[in-house]
């Protein structure tokens, strides 16, 4: 184990059923005073850094198009075994997290749909293949055709178009499940920064 | 005003996504972090933070075999290795309620929905390194105090019992190395 500084003993107080641990703020040694002159930008730093970083998006996004294809083209082959739909939704998944940073917002969301798909169908099987597929589909037409059709919008609407008809399909099949209906219908409480 | 001094503190990402460890990795080094240290599955992640003692963690929910939330679970042992204390970032694509709700139960800090924002990031570990809460420890929780705000006008039933507290005195290290065994 690496050596480390040594960590003050905290306080704890004691109630019938809890405790209460405070502990002097062991990370203080990271904390300065920065005057008012400092003009130092540690978050224009690390935006710039990221834009430096950007000429990579592009194949990136491509990589995380063809891992989704190779989860789908398992599914095609040997169904919806419990391997391959975690696959599905692992690929899925990480292009909802990361395609707004390489710039692919309606892909994000398009694979955001497809996510809620497998994790609120009550039976991933008895889902339209084209549902799917669509979603594959649009996916991997959106990150292709990013130029040409990010320019008219076309994108965006597709995405929209496919949540709608996957959110319609999901409040369907679940309406005697209310605990999935809830976060079918419930927005994102976390905050937008 | 304040400022962090990253090149203090040590870092633990642990992300299956070999582009979001990058992004990460880049943004803490941006920041001032020099001492970023980098998992890609909950099981070497639990190594590394044994091994290396990082200041914060940093995790995506979603990974094979070991994720997120079990690593969070695992680093909030209070008798386990290292430091239970340590504050968790969760990052993820997960932001429906449900999903904050497990991962606040589980004793993670703070939430930070993907995508991945230089502010967002920044402000979180801002946020664990100027503003610790405390810890609760229960018959079924140990983690940060979940609840942020207090509200002095709030009249329903009260969760927690007992009014008064005792005062457990912890040794020094000293005390505690002078100690027979």
């Amino acid at each position: 184990m690496m050596a480390k500084s040594k960590t003050p003993a905290p306080q704890i107080k004691a109630y019938a059923d809890h405790h209460v641990i405070t502990q002097p703020n062991p990370l203080r040694h990271a904390v300065q005073y920065a005057d008012d002159k400092d003009l130092d930008d540690p978050v224009a730093r690390a935006e710039q850094a990221l834009a430096d970083l950007s000429g990579e998006f592009d194949n990136w996004m491509q990589e995380e198009c063809n891992r989704l294809a190779a989860a789908y083209g398992t599914v095609l082959k040997n169904g919806f075994t419990a391997s391959a739909r975690d696959e599905l939704f692992r690929a899925a998944h990480d292009i909802k997290g990361d395609a707004a940073t390489f710039g692919y917002a309606a892909a994000g969301a398009a694979a955001d749909s497809l996510c809620r798909i497998i994790e609120h169908a009550p039976d991933i099987t008895a889902v339209p293949a084209d549902l799917i597929a669509h979603h594959v589909q649009a996916i991997q037409a959106i990150v292709r055709e990013q130029t040409s059709i990010e320019r008219i919008g076309v994108a965006e609407t597709l995405s929209t178009h496919l949540r709608s008809v996957a959110d319609d399909y999901l409040t369907a099949v679940n309406h005697d499940r209310p605990e999935h209906l809830e976060a079918i219908l419930a927005p994102s409480i976390v905050p937008v920064d | 005003m304040y400022r962090i001094d990253f090149n203090k503190l040590r870092f633990l990402v642990c992300d299956d996504n070999p582009h979001m460890r990058r992004i990460l990795r880049t943004l803490l080094h941006s920041f001032g972090a020099r001492e970023v240290y980098e998992a890609e599955d909950g099981a070497t992640a639990l190594e590394m933070f044994s091994h290396y003692v990082p200041d914060i963690v940093i995790t995506d929910w979603a990974m094979p075999i070991f994720d997120g939330l079990e690593l969070a679970q695992m680093i909030r042992q209070p008798d386990a290795n290292g430091n239970p204390y340590a504050p968790i970032l969760m990052l993820t694509g997960h932001s429906e309620k449900r999903r904050v709700t497990m991962a606040r139960d589980a004793g993670v800090t703070e939430f930070l929905a993907k995508p991945i924002s230089a502010k967002g990031l920044y402000q979180r570990i801002m946020n664990v390194v100027t503003n610790p809460r405390p810890f609760i420890k229960t018959k079924n929780y140990f983690g940060p105090d979940r609840r942020r705000n207090v509200n002095s006008s709030y009249v329903g039933p009260e969760r927690r019992t007992g009014t008064k507290a005792d005062i457990v005195q912890q040794p020094s290290l000293m005390d505690k190395a002078r100690m027979p065994g």
